[in-house]
Formats: C-alpha cells, structure tokens, sequence
C-alpha cells in the first residue's frame, strides 16, 4: 500500500513538472527565439525593482513612480502595432523595451543583448494568460505618407477642432484642455495629455510613422482612444502634420495654433 | 551537543544560505537607485563592477535619457550622495620585513618573516554625482583613510554636446577612462585590492607618474555609440599624477582608449580595445637655495604605457584580460637628472616590461559572485645591467568572493572573503631576494 502511495504521489510530481512544461512562454523577434527561464534572470536583475514579483506593476521601487509601472497581468499595453484591445506582437514589446518610454521611469535598454530582450518578453508574457488564449491582432497597415504643406497642416487643425482632441490635449496643443486635469489611466491614475509644443518625445515612437499608427491604435491603458474608423487615411496625415508644425522643433511648415 | 553535530548545522545553514541568494531578487542601489528607481544589479554586474547598461548609464553623463536626468524632476529632499566603508578582518604576512636585531636598540637589520592581524577599517569613500542639469554631470569624491583625507575625484562634464552621443567633455580630476577599472575592482585585500599593472614602476625607478590607476587632473573628450558597443575617449592631462596644487612640472601627458563591443549569440558581450598613457616627467627641478621650487619640475624626459585589453562572457563566466607594455626613459630608469648625464651607470639603457592579468568571475546570481585573479609583470630590459634581470617581476594571484545578502532599495552589503599572494623577485630590503606577502580578509563592505 505505502509504495502504491509514493508511486502515485511521484507521478502527479512528474505530471505537475511536465505540465509546467508545456506552458512555457516563447516570444520570437526576426530569429532570435526568447527563452523564459533565461527571461526571468534578466527581469529579477533589471525589471523586479519596478514591475514587481508577480509582473503586477507593484515593484518596491513603484510608490515613488509616476507614471506607473506597467501592470504585466493585464495584458494591456500602450504601443502596439495592432489593433485597439488586441494583444501586442513580440516585436512590439521589443521595441518598447529597446527604446524606453520617455518621460517615465522606464529607460531605454539598448545596451542589453538583443537576445536577452526577447528573452525577457518571454517572461513577461508568462505574467497574463491572455498570451496563451489569445493571438495578437494582425499588424495596422501604414500607407506612405503624402508630403506634409500649409493645406495639409490646416487641414489637420480642423480634424483636431471637429474630433474634439482639443478637449484634452488643449487649442493650443499644450496638453492642458478642459478635460485634462480629470483624466486617469485604466487603474485610476492621474494621467496627463500630451504636449504637442514641449518638442518632447513621444513614448511610442519618434516618426510620422508611429504617430500615424498611434492614431489607429489608440493607447490601450490611457483616455487616447483609436481614431481608426473616426478618420480617414488622409485626415490622419494631417493630423500628423498638423501636430508636428506645433512642436518648436519641427521640421514641417508651420501654422499657428486653432486658439489663434 | 558534539562538535560534529554543530560543524553539521553549519554546513547546513551555509547551504540554506546559499539556496536563498539563488532563489531572491536582487535589490538596491543608494544615489543612483534612490534618484531612478532602479536596482543596482541594473547597472551592476556585482557592485562596485558595472556590467553594460552600468557603462552606458555611466557614459551618458549618469542620465537615462528618459526625460527625467534634470534634478528638477527630483524631490527636493533628495541628496545625491553615497557613503561606502569597509570593515574587515584581515591578516597580512611578509616573509621578508627588515627589522632591527635588538628590536627599539637598533643593533642593525635583518629580514624576517612578519604577520599581524586585527579588525580594521579599511577606507570610507564619500560620493556625490549626478547630474546639475540636463546633460551636465559631476562626481565629487573626497577620500578618507585612517588619519588623512584627500580629494580622490572631482569633475564637471558637458554631455552630448551639439546634440551628438560622440562629444563629451570633462574637466577635473578623474579616473582615466579604464574599462576594467581600478575604482570598482571587486577585490579589497591588501595585496588584491589592486590592478600591480596599473601602478608599476621598475626598480629604482624616479618616474614622477604611478600608473594609470590613478585619477589624473586634465581633460577628457569621449563619446560612444547609441548602444556603447562603441567608445573613445582621449585625454589631456597635467604631468603630475593627478596631484593638485602644480607640485611638479607643466607639461602635459595624453591618454587615449578605444573600444569595441559585440554580440556573439548564445555567449554574450565581448568586448576588445587598445590604451595607451604617453607622458613625460620632470628629472629635476628648479632650485632656490637648493630648495626645489614647487612646480618647476624639467629636464622632461618621455615615457609611455600601451597594451590592449577584452572582456569575454561566456554565459554566467567572464573573463577580464589585460596587456601592457611599458617603457621609461633611461633618465627615469635610472633615476638621473636630465643634465648630469655622465652620472648615468655605464650601459644604462630605458627600462621596459610587459604585463598582464586574467580576471575570472562566476556570476552565480546577481547576490553572489566568485572571483579568481592571477597577474604577472616580467621586465624585458633593466635601466642598469648592473640589476638581476628578474629584479621587479611581479606574480600575484587572488581568490574569494562577493555575496550580498542585503541589497535593498536604500542600500547594499557584501560579505567578503579572499586570499591574495604576491611575490616581487629581488625586493626583499636587505638580501635582494624574493619578497612575498600574502593576505587574508573576511568582512563587510556595505554602502547607504
């Protein structure tokens, strides 16, 4: 009776170790494969302090951040190259743990080898079911982009006035509109719009390109909805110029603010 | 309860512990993490050793490029600085100490084989740096030892001046531009608390400069890549070993090191680059009254430290290798005023040497770390034939390692423990033989 016992206790430990197993997390960026043993190392070395043990944002380091640091278990993630609400790609990640996200806490981490960057979204992607149950959403597509001119630019200042972006972002684009001081995050946070103005980086890209991209996606998490069905290519464009004639650094013909 | 039975709860307890530090994050950095919010096995491989994301920081003027380097963004309690003291057991043994016969009578000198042992501080580093603007960086470093303090760093830097990673500037007193560095060596006894190659001089040798592991007065242009894989820096520094105050003479030395890092899949960074120190140092100075007249050293004569260097990963092992080769002028060798050349010995000739260590680390996890280090220096040509042509070869190996069983938010502590030999062919004081000292430390070194 007693080894009939062991005998059955061993094989539900072999089972518990093989089911672990299979649901190992892989993530796989051009042809680096990430592997997420290797990944957990690398996030209690670098990532713990801020996002925590258990990938919930709730880091030692978290109380004195603001913004916060990103909560892994929900699965949901500012830039993306997919659709609003879908699950980001690999590469996504990837590119957000290459290039930080500017004005936050979180630093680029370029000077880590590109493998130990796919390694550590292999981690954390263990953190949400949502990346064994789900298949992130087919990448938006990105026409080429029209050149950017006076008409384009006052255009995008009218899709801005009619789409009500000023509402938050401001007339004059410097992030404080009548609705920006009451805006949160998903989790309740205080969350503060961009200002189009300070010639800052944006979190998710420095190009026309992502900017563009941001206006289909939509920042998952934050008030920024996803103007995908909202506007038409076109508009978007102008919008892009739009914005980018605001910033003092810009390169794109300038025009003055809607509140002029 | 018997002895084996308590040697066995130790055992087990030794186990336990090291089962832990396996099993636990890593945490803690003081200044740096109190200012950016991140662990300091980010930007450690083991402290005070930085790993890449440590170098880049490092390079990048402290900042993180994140939009928040500006102390504006910083709470207006916080206070950029870092204590680091260490406390320690050690015995240190010298088989040849010249001591006199009939000990406080004098009587003459002998060499005999001497050991002390005691608790003991061994250094208390003040640091304060970071940044006093956006891409403007400082570092202030007073040293305090036992009795005395001195200013061991003290810089400005203008970052990426004209927008570009490649042009950075700085002013003051700072450590040359060394990857494998002096500052963060990992070992701290008293014969393995140093890089030997850094600080060589030949025997009998009056070369005012001490080597390269010193800080330096003078200016540094550097730069590097996006991701630092690449990096240059090149200096010009006053001739006085980094001693405030123009106690020498004024000329200038330059140094210059450049580097390149890569990828190698399944193994990790490797990174290769060439040095090189050339400098010149005074013979002699002006006098008044046969008083040397501070800062008026001349009678300049040349020399030079050149070599290579890597840092080879191999997955949780590392390998930091290093060659130098050194040259002084035969005025320096044979420690000769520039204007009395009939006072140099016949055949007289510039002493050389080549140099080298292997560093060895096993990164067991970011809370323990083993070391293993063997350098060697061997002369290749004395600066008088009439010295034994081993005279002031070097062998020097170390053992031990780092576990840091506190690493919190707010600060970090090392248990340390090692066992350093070295022996210099033919220093022994009185006999010409060779000298060997050996050291042991266990303790604590721990910053807040």
């Amino acid at each position: 009776m007693r080894w009939k016992t062991a005998l059955t206790g061993s094989a539900a430990l072999v089972l518990l170790l093989f089911c672990g197993d299979t649901h190992a997390q892989e993530s796989h960026v051009g042809k680096l494969n990430g592997n997420e043993k290797r990944g957990k190392a690398l996030y209690g070395r670098y990532c713990i302090f801020c996002h925590g043990r258990y990938g919930d944002g709730r880091g030692e380091s978290a109380p004195y951040l603001d913004p916060k640091p990103r909560d892994f278990t929900k699965a949901v993630f500012k830039c993306r190259s997919t659709p609003s609400g879908s699950l980001p790609l690999d590469s996504d990640l990837y590119d957000t743990i290459s290039r930080g996200v500017h004005d936050s806490g979180m630093p680029s981490w370029k000077p880590l080898l590109r493998q130990e960057r796919v390694d550590l979204i292999a981690y954390i992607k263990t953190f949400s079911s949502a990346f064994q149950e789900e298949k992130p959403g087919a990448p938006v597509e990105i026409p080429p982009e029209p050149p950017s001119s006076a008409e384009s630019i006052r255009r995008g200042a009218q899709v801005f006035e009619s789409m009500n972006c000023w509402s938050c972002h401001g007339k004059d684009g410097r992030g404080h509109g009548p609705s920006a001081a009451a805006l949160t995050d998903s989790k309740g946070y205080p969350i503060t719009p961009f200002d189009f103005t300070s010639g800052s980086r944006f979190k998710c890209g420095e190009t026309d390109r992502d900017m563009f991209r941001d206006l289909i996606t939509g920042l998952d998490g934050t008030p920024m909805p996803s103007f995908a069905s909202a506007m038409t290519t076109d508009q978007r464009w102008d919008v892009v110029h739009y914005l980018r004639s605001l910033s003092s650094h810009g390169t794109h013909a300038q025009l003055a603010p809607i509140s002029q | 309860m018997e002895a084996s039975t308590l040697t066995r709860i130790g055992i087990q307890l030794l186990a336990l512990g090291i089962f832990l530090t396996g099993v636990q994050p890593a945490f803690g950095i003081p200044a740096f993490a109190r200012k950016n919010g991140l662990p300091c096995s980010a930007c450690h491989e083991a402290w005070p050793m930085l790993n890449n994301f440590g170098q880049t920081f490092k390079d990048n003027g402290y900042q993180l490029g994140n939009g928040r380097d500006s102390p504006i963004y910083q709470e207006p309690t916080y206070w950029p600085v870092t204590f680091r003291i260490n406390t320690s057991w050690h015995r240190e043994n010298n088989n040849r100490t010249a001591v006199d016969m009939i000990p406080g009578a004098g009587g003459g000198q002998v060499e005999r084989s001497i050991t002390t042992s005691g608790f003991d501080l061994n250094s208390l580093d003040i640091v304060t740096a970071g940044t006093l603007s956006k891409d403007i960086s400082f570092f202030v470093q007073p040293f305090i030892n036992s009795g005395s303090s001195s200013l061991g760093e003290a810089w400005a830097r203008l970052d990426n001046l004209f927008g570009s990673r490649w042009l950075n500037l700085k002013m003051g007193k700072f450590e040359l531009d060394e990857l494998i560095s002096q500052e963060r060596i990992l070992t701290l006894s008293g014969t393995g608390g140093t890089y030997f190659n850094y600080f060589f001089t030949p025997l009998g040798d009056r070369n005012v400069f001490q080597g390269i592991g010193g800080a330096q007065l003078g200016v540094e242009l550097s730069g590097h890549s996006d991701d630092d894989h690449q990096r240059y820096s090149v200096s010009v520094l006053s001739s006085n070993n980094g001693q405030t105050g123009l106690p020498t003479n004024s000329s200038y030395d330059v140094y210059t090191n450049l580097n390149q890092a890569f990828e190698v899949p399944n193994l990790g960074m490797q990174r290769v680059g060439v040095y090189g120190y050339f400098g010149q140092s005074p013979t002699y100075f002006q006098t008044s009254g046969g008083t040397p007249i501070p800062g008026t050293g001349t009678g300049n004569r040349s020399f030079y430290r050149v070599g290579a260097y890597g840092q080879w990963y191999v997955r949780k092992f590392d390998f930091q290798t290093f060659y130098m080769h050194g040259r002084d002028n035969v005025f320096l060798g044979n420690s000769v005023a520039a204007n009395q050349p009939a006072n140099l010995p016949p055949g007289a000739t510039a002493p050389e040497w080549n140099g080298g260590f292997v560093e060895a680390h096993y990164d067991y996890n970011p809370r323990l770390i083993l070391i293993g280090k063997y350098e060697l220096i061997r002369m290749s040509q004395q600066a008088n034939p009439g010295i034994r042509s081993n005279a002031g070869n070097l062998d020097a190996w170390t053992v031990g390692y780092r576990w840091y069983p506190i690493m919190n938010p707010r600060a970090g502590l090392a248990w340390v423990q090692e066992y350093g030999r070295v022996q210099n062919a033919g220093a022994a004081p009185l006999s010409g033989k060779d000298d060997i000292s050996n050291s042991f430390l266990m303790g604590f070194d721990f910053d807040f």
